[in-house]
């Protein structure tokens, strides 16, 4: 092996029923070297970290690993650890009941007498080591997420990983964690550790990356030197499009004007997880709810669908009064809600894409009158069509369909019951670059259609350039609403801050 | 069977108890040939009647083949088991003996309003159970494991220590075989449920609903289902399904034993849904797997006894080969088999199939 290299994957290849998840993939990882596995959800990044990992066993090609002579070969993520391949998953798999110190050293501590006194001493170390603002003997769950993947980095490299896989490491974390979870990065790529970074965030990737790897639809791009590729170039070679198209990202903007019919109205509605609050919403316009996570937007948008416990309010549907207290009687108004939490609250994991598609049509319609086969499944066609949607075929169950396309499933579910109003709670997060834009003039377009339309999303810039009028929220109540010219990032943050509307 | 929709998911469940059946067939095929022989004969009641293990294993498997399918959908729906089937099912041939000799008269009418009655009561008894487990949010077996352990108790309170007799032509028609027809009665219940159920599934949508529930409750309501609604309906139709398996269990016998009616069928029942590759933890389902599943173990269980194996023996006998169809079908040793499968014939993936074209 070539001196300075620790890993190299040379024509990977593996198919799952009726698709070539990766095709002929090379990868290559120095010593001390901050490497970001970019490409579109579906692109093949998490297929290549599993092969890596052992999870899946690849069909064709060769994994060499520094000090391990001739191919290495890895069945299971055991094995991949003891070869010095680790992997810091988004969700802490450590014990959050256990110590720091425990967490630390749990399974490897060997024979049936542990001294944790000493392990604690040695766990401080580490800590101190590493500059981990955290206490040998305080409790896992009671240090911050980023200091528990923090944590769970430190473990790995005590084991004396050489390659660590970080695998949407930041999704979770503010940017101070972030910050602090970066300097953790660059202090180990300075002791010579590799690092395959997974992410999502484009301006992460250009803070703390060398180099760059691009998969698209399982195949490799190319490699490239962080500093030889400009951010829009890394998103066109994601897309596989041309930069004209990113224009049109620019340009969507306009939106067109909404009419003076109102279609939704409630008057102090609220829930079990709401304040009670007044909102309203006109045909063709697309409004958002913006605030940070915790303020209360997702549990207002639930309440006007009815999912949690509906406790007061009076709703009105184009003029007429309704009753909306379950999820039910808000389908039937032709009310939609995509919601934020897609594998807990919208996928039906072991059904089809076909049976995802057609599900609340299929419940509007009422339980005695179901959809024939045929015609589910030339709704599922069209929508897969229309949409875009990357499966196998229409009846792969949902669940092995990559984040995004799972998120277009159930867009498609809604679609099909052509709703008045559409609430989409975080309709693109966890979603590449390209399907975002997808999504966003979608919306876009339904609005002009005359759909009304709630969008909320945690990126800002995405609902100031879909949106006609922006809820702010504070602490679960409403503290601002703005429209026109009032829409841009400094007034939407002035607002969510609370600075008074000082000018 | 539903062979004829290629969903290639669907096979994938029946192969293991297909070819679990085969093995079987295959033995007793090598073991002794005239196991499949199928015979006539003039039974006591003077009716010509088909004989032969065949026909018996048909035939005794049919209360189990019945539970089995009821107890398929309450698994689906809810992602646990209802293990008080057998001794509702003794509180339904007590109500059903009862109602008939209250009426005096076994007559066809009488038969008919008795088990109508004997079906509300069972109905009312699993909804007790579905109400735990859907509205009190109680793990199924802990909530049924209350009428599991009373309901015999309660059968005997509505019937004494007493088992009566039944002596009625209609009644051995419908335990044993009807005048003129060569089949076992038990055997057209079996169709009439599975067609009753397949009906149920054609007309309405109910097997998408149970699935949706099945597999995730939450998005299934913000689908707008009714969660608990569904599960009730699961459980509304495992009671008719346990009333009519007490039909035949009674009717077979022409007497009522609370003590031993469909004793120890729940266990029984569960492991038809599991053998029929259905998975216990709810979501999709095959009723045709756990009939199936209840065909294999009654094959089994006489298949020992053919080769003279001691009934104090048959159940250990019958744990081994369980185990191992089992443990064939955990997700384990599917996914190794797969994988073998994918090496010995791998299927090329067309060239460029997957990219932009």
């Amino acid at each position: 092996m070539e001196d300075g290299i620790v890993l190299t994957m040379r024509g990977i290849s593996i198919s799952f029923p009726g698709v070539k998840a990766l095709n002929n993939v090379d990868f290559t990882l120095r010593k001390g070297e901050i490497h970001a596995l970019m490409g579109e959800n579906g692109a093949g990044k998490s297929t290549l970290i599993k092969v890596l990992t052992g999870v899946y066993e690849k069909d064709a090609g060769s994994i060499c690993i520094e000090g391990c002579p001739g191919e290495a070969h890895i069945h299971s993520p055991q094995q991949a650890q003891n070869i010095g391949i680790s992997t810091v998953y988004q969700e802490i798999t450590l014990c959050p009941n256990l110590t720091v110190a425990e967490n630390l050293f749990i399974g490897r501590t060997g024979g049936s007498v542990v001294h944790w006194k000493e392990y604690e001493k040695r766990a401080t170390e580490i800590l101190e080591n590493l500059g981990i603002p955290a206490r040998a003997k305080q409790e896992l769950s009671r240090c911050s997420l980023a200091v528990q993947q923090m944590v769970a980095i430190a473990r790995a490299v005590d084991m004396n990983c050489k390659v660590l896989i970080l695998d949407e490491p930041t999704s979770s974390l503010d940017d101070k964690e972030v910050a602090m979870l970066f300097r953790l990065m660059r202090d180990l790529k300075a002791r010579g550790v590799g690092i395959i970074f997974v992410t999502h965030f484009l301006e992460q990737v250009y803070e703390v990356s060398d180099r760059i790897t691009v998969l698209r639809n399982g195949e490799l791009v190319g490699e490239y030197p962080v500093s030889q590729l400009p951010q829009v170039e890394l998103v066109a070679k994601m897309m596989g499009k041309s930069l004209d198209d990113l224009a049109e990202l620019e340009r969507i903007g306009q939106k067109s004007a909404a009419s003076e019919e109102t279609v939704y109205e409630a008057e102090d509605l609220s829930s079990s997880e709401c304040r009670p609050f007044d909102f309203s919403i006109r045909r063709g316009e697309v409004n958002g709810f913006t605030g940070l996570l915790g303020s209360g937007r997702s549990e207002s948008v639930r309440a006007i669908f009815g999912a949690d416990q509906v406790t007061g309010g009076q709703i009105r549907m184009n003029g007429k009064s309704v009753r909306i207290s379950k999820p039910h009687d808000a389908i039937r108004n032709g009310i939609g809600y995509l919601p934020e939490n897609r594998r807990r609250d919208g996928i039906i994991a072991d059904l089809s894409v076909r049976e995802n598609i057609i599900l609340a049509l299929q419940v509007i319609r009422g339980m005695n009158h179901p959809i024939s086969r045929a015609d589910a499944e030339a709704f599922a066609d069209e929508y897969i069509e229309a949409l875009q949607i990357k499966t196998a075929s229409k009846e792969t169950p949902i669940r092995s369909l990559s984040g995004g396309n799972q998120q277009k499933v159930i867009l498609a579910r809604w679609l099909l019951t052509h709703p008045q109003y559409l609430i989409l709670d975080e309709p693109t997060r966890g979603i590449d670059v390209g399907t975002k834009l997808e999504i966003q003039k979608l919306v876009l377009k339904l609005a002009e259609e005359g759909m009304s339309i709630t969008f909320i999303s945690s990126e800002i810039e995405e609902m100031l350039r879909t949106c006609s009028r922006l809820i702010v929220m504070r602490d679960r109540k409403i503290v601002g609403e703005l429209t026109g010219d009032d829409l841009t990032q400094a007034q939407v943050m002035k607002t969510i801050a609370g600075g008074e509307q000082a000018e | 069977m539903k062979q004829n929709r290629k969903t290639s998911s669907g096979l994938g469940q029946l192969l293991i108890p297909l070819v679990a059946l085969g093995i079987l067939i295959v033995f007793n095929i090598f073991r002794d040939i005239s196991f499949f022989s199928i015979g006539m004969r003039v039974n006591n009641a003077g009716n010509i009647v088909l004989t032969g293990n065949l026909i018996s294993i048909i035939d005794s498997a049919s209360e189990l083949a019945i539970i089995a399918m009821g107890m398929t959908l309450v698994t689906a729906a809810c992602g646990g088991q209802d293990i008080s089937v057998g001794a509702v099912g003794a509180i339904a041939g007590a109500v059903f003996v009862k109602v008939l000799q209250g009426m005096g008269a076994i007559t066809i009418g009488s038969v008919i309003l008795a088990f109508v009655l004997c079906c509300l009561a069972t109905i009312v008894f699993k909804l007790f159970n579905g109400t735990l487990v859907a509205v009190f949010k109680i793990q199924p077996m802990i909530a049924t494991l209350i009428l599991y352990s009373c309901a015999r108790s309660i059968a005997y309170w509505i019937n004494g220590d007493a088992t009566p007799q039944l002596k009625s032509s209609i009644i051995s028609s419908i335990g044993k075989t009807i005048p003129g027809i060569p089949v076992p009665t038990p055997i057209f219940a079996v169709i009439l449920v599975g067609l009753l159920l397949f009906l149920i599934f054609k007309f309405t949508s109910l097997r998408l609903y149970i699935q949706s529930v099945g597999i995730n409750q939450g998005a299934a309501r913000l689908n707008g289902m009714n969660p608990i609604m569904i599960k009730l309906i699961c459980f509304i139709l495992l009671g008719v399904c346990v009333s009519v398996a007490s039909l035949i269990g009674v009717c077979r016998l022409g007497q009522l034993n609370h003590k031993t009616l469909l004793v120890d069928i729940e266990m029984d029942a569960i492991l038809a849904v599991a053998i029929g590759g259905n998975s216990l933890g709810g979501g999709r389902f095959k009723l045709s797997g756990s009939i199936l599943g209840a065909y294999i173990i009654q094959m089994l269980t006489t298949t020992l006894y053919a080769m003279n194996v001691a009934p104090v023996n048959v159940k250990a006998y019958k744990a081994i080969v369980i185990i191992i169809i089992v443990v064939a079908g955990s997700p384990v040793v599917k996914n190794k088999l797969t994988a073998l499968w994918k090496r010995l014939r791998p299927v090329p993936v067309p060239e460029g199939a997957e990219k932009e074209g």
